[in-house]
């Protein structure tokens, strides 16, 4: 039973680590840059949620819209103000400039609510229940598990249906092929380059409030290591690519957990990151990722 | 030094002085499919150690396939290649190159950030000897070496008077200097047969005249083969002794100049067919 | 200065690098014997060597080859421990300080080194993101096992553990050198800002002579046409092997000397952040520009320092500051001032 259990807390993880990987998939795929503020978003985020509820007594729902829509006019003004002014520069420029948004975000958090931690409130318990337990007690799955799941789900199949069948998705896929074509066929490009950061920020903040109410502890720094595992998901799945991000996600989540109940707590993130390797030595360009052979 | 093809025992063409040679290189029923597309098929071709040959062909035909399949840069899935008399089945780019082919690039592919001379130095990499002790330490092996590469680089970069771009980033060159430098990088490596793929694009007619006579001359002097691919009919047909014509990745045709100019198949691949009245 | 006219550029650039750096050591020791720096910035200078050959070596691999690592931190960290405990191994034999310090920031570069030749393979199979994700991974990886590691030494020799300092059934007279996540402890402070200076003139050296060789050119020439290089002859895995391998021997012997800098450190100092806070200092140099990387390693060191009027907003102070730098050296009005630097502008020119 142990076994069952341990692979709803991989796969309830794994969500979490997939609606996060989807934000640097999505902003990779159509900016061609390493969003490395993304996971310190998800901290704003659990702010955000915390501080509405804890403070203010909200109640959990427009908490965590809020949260949403403080993230996502985040993600724009951070694209404006940052990232626009650097899009002919070389790539590389654009990390250096990423990870100094990501530094801020950190410090000014530190600055507006202090190093010490925050308990996460516990939203999903029902009647003072925080899972059902099925098979006389044997195994006991968490509302948190549950929600988590199917706000992947959800998310998962709304940005298939939105990337494939709406005009704003069409142009997406557009500017991601190709910027310079998008352009001359009309489209906008940086008002989707700014829709694509804001959807991302958006899941950040989702993912975020699904984090911290599965390891209810809120900092600073709460965002940067679930970041990089995110980012290493998308890679792991093929970055770019929607359904990569999905199973990278899931596949990391189930296999950190896995190697935290089986091989050694410590080592887990080592077990993680071998496998990604191993992967990649395998299969260079990811799970699903696309070959792209050069023309010579 | 333009001469007469004459037949060879394997029955292939070559110009009448490599006759008695065994030629530079030889492709047997070469191929190779993308994806179930033949991009080359069934492609063979014979050149004399001294020869200069021509490959034309309308746009998409395959020609840059067949230089990519001969540095393998793609790896034929049919066929063999020939290089002095050696098969070069497995063999990498890195190792046709030591074994004898250098190339150009229809898109240029120069070391953009390196000087012109470096450039050039690279070329000559598999020549130098030292290891990398020796460059880091400056070991007598480096200033010894360095100073031989300095000289050579000079002396082939002289062949189309750039000496005096030598310190300039290549990157920075003009279009027709970044063509010839190509070329000259290729020559570095001591090549048996060289393969320029459309050394004349973008030239004007003056130019174009003068990059023939140093195709000639680089024949002369390091006497080698050379294959190239041109859109230029008059140089094609003023320099090459041999041509290859190859339309949707097949030969259509292959002799002298005369011969070609005369080839109703190749007059229809490249206007099209004659309504019948 | 007729002579310095004559010489190539490159070789010119290079004395003008090292000169930099000499004149730098001369006033600080200057300013050390007239007791005019503050004991905080004392502090910081051995740091600041190490972080400049962290600089210089991660730029053989950024700036030279043209693959990002996000794991160079690793490296480090392999250098730092395996220096410290071959310090502690020699304290009997090697009775002089500075040999000691030598010879085991030697062993500390060789098992860098040593540990590069497994992260090659991948280096030499992958590109671009996917690379950076694994050089990520195993910095990260490096970091776990390390923390994860017990070493004692006593009269019998060396005991490894990992599971904790009991079970290594030390002697009496035994001494802890590594305690899992406790780090290694009891370090002798053998490292000086003389050391550092010297081991940045070593780093220079090879570095600059090995672009300036036929290695570099085709290291350099791999990474501005990978093919076009391949088409000359270049052989992909040896050179860039050579580069990788060189630049974690390099970030080996810094680690070493940042380690026994401190009487005690821990693996989660050379973590990912510190793979990125180096990375800012290679690209914010320039890259492929070592003079660049040791100019942005040294001022960036210092500047928290410098920012400590700001208290509490100084790291958010020193974010704005990095962000508006990448800003403006990437607008292409400022560009052309910051060219005339040599600063900043990313491998548009020849390395340096």
């Amino acid at each position: 039973m142990t076994i069952l259990s341990n692979l709803i807390s991989g796969i309830s993880l794994g969500s979490i680590y997939a609606i996060i990987a989807l934000g640097y998939t999505m902003v990779y795929g159509i900016a061609k840059m390493l969003n490395f503020a993304h996971g310190d978003v998800i901290m704003v985020g659990g702010y955000l949620c915390f501080c509405t509820t804890s403070y203010l007594g909200w109640h959990p729902l427009p908490a965590v819209l809020l949260a949403i829509v403080g993230c996502t006019v985040l993600g724009i003004v951070v694209e404006r103000l940052a990232y626009k002014p650097l899009r002919s520069a070389p790539s590389l420029a654009v990390l250096i400039t990423a990870i100094g948004v990501s530094y801020f975000l950190q410090n000014a958090a530190l600055l507006l609510w202090g190093s010490d931690p925050k308990v996460f409130p516990a939203f999903f318990s029902f009647s003072g229940q925080s899972g059902v337990a099925l098979l006389g007690g044997q195994l006991n799955i968490t509302y948190v598990a549950m929600i988590t799941v199917t706000v992947c789900l959800v998310i998962m199949l709304a940005l298939t249906t939105f990337t494939g069948h709406t005009k704003m998705g069409k142009a997406m896929r557009a500017v991601s092929e190709d910027k310079g074509a998008a352009q001359l066929m009309g489209i906008d490009v940086n008002f989707t380059i700014s829709m694509t950061f804001a959807i991302g920020s958006g899941l950040a903040a989702i993912a975020g409030v699904l984090l911290c109410s599965t390891y209810p502890t809120l900092m600073p720094t709460t965002g940067s290591m679930p970041g990089i595992k995110a980012f290493t998901a998308a890679v792991f799945g093929g970055i770019g690519s929607t359904p990569g991000a999905l199973l990278g996600g899931l596949l990391l989540g189930v296999i950190q957990i896995f190697a935290q109940a089986y091989v050694s707590t410590q080592l887990s993130d080592a077990i993680v990151f071998a496998v990604l390797i191993v992967v990649l030595l395998v299969k260079p360009t990811g799970l699903l990722g696309r070959q792209v052979r050069e023309k010579v | 030094m333009f001469s007469k093809l004459v037949s060879i025992s394997s029955g292939a063409m070559v110009p009448d002085r490599d006759a008695d040679k065994s030629p530079i290189l030889e492709c047997i029923g070469l191929g190779v499919t993308f994806g179930g597309l033949k991009a080359v098929e069934n492609f063979n071709l014979t050149i004399g150690r001294t020869e200069i040959a021509g490959l034309i062909g309308p746009n998409g035909a395959g020609k840059t396939t067949v230089f990519n399949l001969l540095t393998k840069v793609y790896q034929p899935t049919k066929g063999t290649i020939l290089l002095d008399g050696r098969d070069t089945h497995g063999m990498s780019t890195t190792q046709v190159n030591r074994a004898g082919i250098a190339r150009t690039f229809q898109n240029i592919r120069l070391f953009t950030n390196l000087t012109v001379e470096d450039n050039v130095k690279v070329g000559m990499n598999n020549a130098m000897r030292y290891n990398m002790w020796s460059g880091i330490f400056r070991l007598p092996g480096f200033w010894k070496e360095e100073k031989v590469a300095h000289e050579r680089a000079m002396e082939l970069l002289s062949i189309f008077d750039m000496q005096d771009m030598a310190n300039a980033r290549a990157g920075s060159l003009p279009y027709g200097a970044q063509r010839r430098l190509e070329i000259v990088r290729a020559l570095a490596t001591n090549p048996g047969l060289l393969l320029l793929d459309e050394p004349a694009a973008g030239m004007n007619p003056s130019e174009t005249a003068e990059l023939m006579e140093n195709i000639r001359k680089i024949r002369d002097t390091f006497q080698i083969a050379v294959l190239l691919i041109e859109h230029d009919m008059n140089l094609v047909m003023n320099i090459c002794e041999g041509i290859c014509v190859l339309n949707f990745g097949q030969i259509i045709a292959k002799g002298s100049p005369e011969e070609i100019q005369s080839n109703a198949t190749v007059v229809e691949a490249y206007l099209g067919k004659k309504k019948e009245a | 200065m007729e002579k310095l006219k004559r010489m190539a550029p490159s070789t010119r650039s290079s004395f003008i690098t090292y000169g930099m750096v000499i004149v730098a050591y001369a006033v600080m020791e200057a300013l050390l014997s007239g007791g005019l720096l503050k004991s905080s910035l004392k502090g910081l200078l051995v740091p600041i060597c190490a972080y400049v050959v962290m600089a210089v070596s991660l730029n053989l691999t950024v700036g030279i080859m043209g693959e990002l690592s996000l794991g160079h931190a690793g490296f480090m960290s392999v250098g730092a421990f395996t220096a410290v405990i071959a310090a502690a191994a020699l304290e009997s034999t090697v009775t002089s300080g500075p040999v000691r310090l030598a010879v085991s920031m030697a062993i500390g570069g060789v098992a860098a080194g040593l540990v590069s030749l497994i992260v090659v393979v991948p280096v030499l199979r992958l590109q671009g993101d996917y690379l950076a994700i694994v050089t990520l991974a195993f910095g990260e990886i490096i970091k776990n096992i390390i923390n994860c590691v017990y070493v004692g030494l006593d009269g019998e020799g060396f005991h490894f553990g990992m599971k904790d300092a009991a079970s290594l059934g030390l002697a009496a007279d035994g001494k802890m050198l590594l305690q899992g996540p406790m780090g290694a402890v009891g370090i002798q402070k053998l490292s000086s800002f003389t050391a550092g200076f010297l081991l940045i003139l070593l780093t220079l050296a090879v570095a600059l002579n090995f672009i300036h060789s036929r290695a570099g050119r085709a290291v350099m020439a791999l990474r501005d046409n990978r093919i076009a290089a391949e088409s000359v002859g270049i052989s992909p895995s040896r050179y860039k092997m050579m580069a990788f391998v060189t630049s974690a021997v390099l970030a080996g012997l810094a680690g070493g000397l940042y380690a026994m800098n401190f009487s005690s450190i821990l693996a989660k100092k050379f973590d990912f952040n510190t793979s990125i806070l180096i990375l800012v200092f290679v690209v914010l140099g320039g890259m492929g520009n070592i003079r660049g990387s040791v100019i942005a390693a040294a001022a960036l060191t210092v500047l928290p320092e410098l920012l400590r009027d700001f208290s509490d907003y100084r790291m958010l102070v020193y974010a704005i500051v990095l962000i508006l730098v990448m800003l403006f050296t990437n607008n292409p009005a400022c560009k052309t001032v910051f060219a005339r630097f040599k600063l900043g502008s990313p491998a548009k020119k020849e390395a340096v």
